[in-house]
Formats: structure tokens, C-alpha cells, sequence
């Protein structure tokens, strides 16, 4: 393995992505810790780049960094936020967590440190979009309208599930 | 080939699926749970890409599995926070301890 700008860029990208969780794990308010993770979805486009996957990484941040980050924004203030999470309790509970994942880390790490696939040589890097739209408008015909079906279904019942208990209130007057 | 080798992008994965993992089994917030778990969906991302172009065999299916897992996860956010909402109106409260109606 030699050093190179590749290597750079992935373990810069991979350090950033990493504080931004810490940073979600360890911070007190909760509206910084969805901010601190908005650095680690940009840090994931990043790799998405890296792995010539440049309209998954547009769509990482177009999805992820701009509207699940705002959504969720909106959620913390429209309900209680002012009060911050301590955890009243549950030491042990939090220890044991801890060795479980770390457990779960340790058994998955075993099983790819030295993954070594041989893979063939890619053209994924050339006219990337292109292929993804060719790919989905063939191939994955079926699921890219059943997509939609999922989308159109989860708009719908957001709505309704929302707007409950408005309707019941207005029913009682 | 390449300078990075495989192991680094699936062990950069794991890491954030871990966090991802230890935050929603942790934090009280129920926001907080809801977005550590579209942490972990973005790790799995990551995995997939991975594959697309480190596998045996490259190709573009993972990018376009990683995209419907994408749509999916947007869906799972927006159809979760309208619980969350409901849940607060008659509960008031987002602390998942309190959220306990089912216990019992």
C-alpha cells in the first residue's frame, strides 16, 4: 500500500466522518448533534466520490445533508427541546451496551480486515449517470415505480398521521 | 490498482454502523434514535458502493440498490417524525423512557 492523494483523501474523509458521530454521541443539546452529523453525511459523499459513485454522492447530500438533517431540525423544534439528555441512571446498562457493539465490531472486523477480492478492472468512473439511469430504466423498471408507490404511500401516511388529532378535535366541537 | 484497499472502505463502515448502532440504543431522544438509525443505513450505503466497484465482478447494480435503500430511508424519516409528532401531542414528552404505553 503506498501513500498517495487517494489514501489522503480517504483518510481525511474517514476522520471526519468518524468526529461527526463521536461528536453525535458525545455533544449535550440535541440540535447540535443532528448538526454534527450533517459532517459526517458531506464526509460520505466525499468517499461516494472516491468510489466513483458521483450521483449516489450528489444524492447523499441532496437526501441525507439537506432534507432528512432539515426534517429532523424541524422535528427537535416542534417538540421539547430545551432540555438536554442527560441519562439519570443506567451506567450499567450503558457498559454493557458498549461491550455488546463492541463485541459485534470486533466479530465483523475479523471477517474483512484482510479482505482481499481481486476485483476486475471498472468502468463504473465513465459516464456514471448515464449508467445509472440506463441501469434504472431497464433493468430496475419495476422497483424504480414501486419506489414511487413507497414514496407516494409513506407522503400520504405522514399526512394522516400527523393531522389525526386535529380532525378528532374538530369533530368533538 | 488502487491505493485504498477494500477492508479500509467496509472498516470506515463499520465504525459509523457501530456508532450508528450504540447512539439508538443509548440516547433518550427519540429524534436523536430516528437519525442514528438513517446512520446506519448510510453505513450499509457505504458497503454497497464499496461492492459496486471493489466486488468480484464491478458493476453498477449496488450504486442503484444504494439509491432505492436512499428513497427508502427518506420515506422510513418522514413517516417516523409523523409518529413522533403524533406521539407528543398526546404524550408530551420525546423521551423514549416515558413512551412506555405498551409495556404491561
Amino acid at each position: 500500500m503506498t501513500f498517495s492523494g487517494e489514501l489522503l483523501a480517504f483518510i481525511i474523509l474517514a476522520i471526519t466522518a468518524v468526529i461527526g458521530g463521536v461528536l453525535l454521541l458525545n455533544l449535550n443539546k440535541v440540535v447540535h448533534m443532528v448538526v454534527a452529523l450533517i459532517l459526517t453525511f458531506v464526509s460520505i459523499a466525499g468517499i461516494f466520490v472516491m468510489l466513483s459513485a458521483e450521483f449516489v454522492a450528489v444524492v447523499q447530500i441532496l437526501i441525507y445533508a439537506g432534507s432528512i438533517t432539515i426534517i429532523m431540525l424541524f422535528g427537535i423544534m416542534l417538540t421539547r427541546h430545551r432540555e438536554t439528555t442527560e441519562a439519570k441512571g443506567g451506567g450499567l446498562r450503558k457498559i454493557l451496551l458498549l461491550l455488546g457493539v463492541l463485541g459485534f465490531a470486533f466479530a465483523v472486523y475479523i471477517g474483512i480486515y484482510n479482505l482481499d477480492l481481486n476485483p476486475q478492472e471498472s468502468t463504473l468512473h465513465v459516464n456514471n449517470v448515464e449508467q445509472i439511469g440506463m441501469a434504472l430504466y431497464t433493468k430496475y423498471i419495476i422497483p424504480f415505480e414501486l419506489t414511487s408507490v413507497v414514496l407516494l404511500v409513506a407522503l400520504i401516511g405522514a399526512i394522516v398521521l400527523a393531522k389525526k388529532d386535529d380532525e378528532k378535535e374538530a369533530n368533538k366541537e | 490498482m488502487s491505493s485504498v484497499p477494500v477492508s479500509a472502505y467496509l472498516t470506515l463502515a463499520l465504525i459509523l454502523f457501530c456508532i450508528g448502532l450504540y447512539g439508538a440504543l443509548t440516547k433518550r431522544n427519540t429524534v436523536i434514535v430516528l437519525i442514528s438509525v438513517e446512520l446506519m443505513l448510510n453505513a450499509v450505503n457505504i458497503n454497497l458502493v464499496a461492492f459496486s466497484k471493489y466486488g468480484m465482478i464491478p458493476s453498477i447494480t449496488g450504486q442503484v440498490f444504494a439509491l432505492f435503500a436512499m428513497a427508502v430511508a427518506a420515506a422510513e424519516a418522514a413517516v417516523g417524525l409523523a409518529i413522533l409528532i403524533a406521539l407528543y401531542r398526546n404524550r408530551k414528552t420525546v423521551n423514549i423512557d416515558e413512551i412506555n404505553s405498551m409495556k404491561n
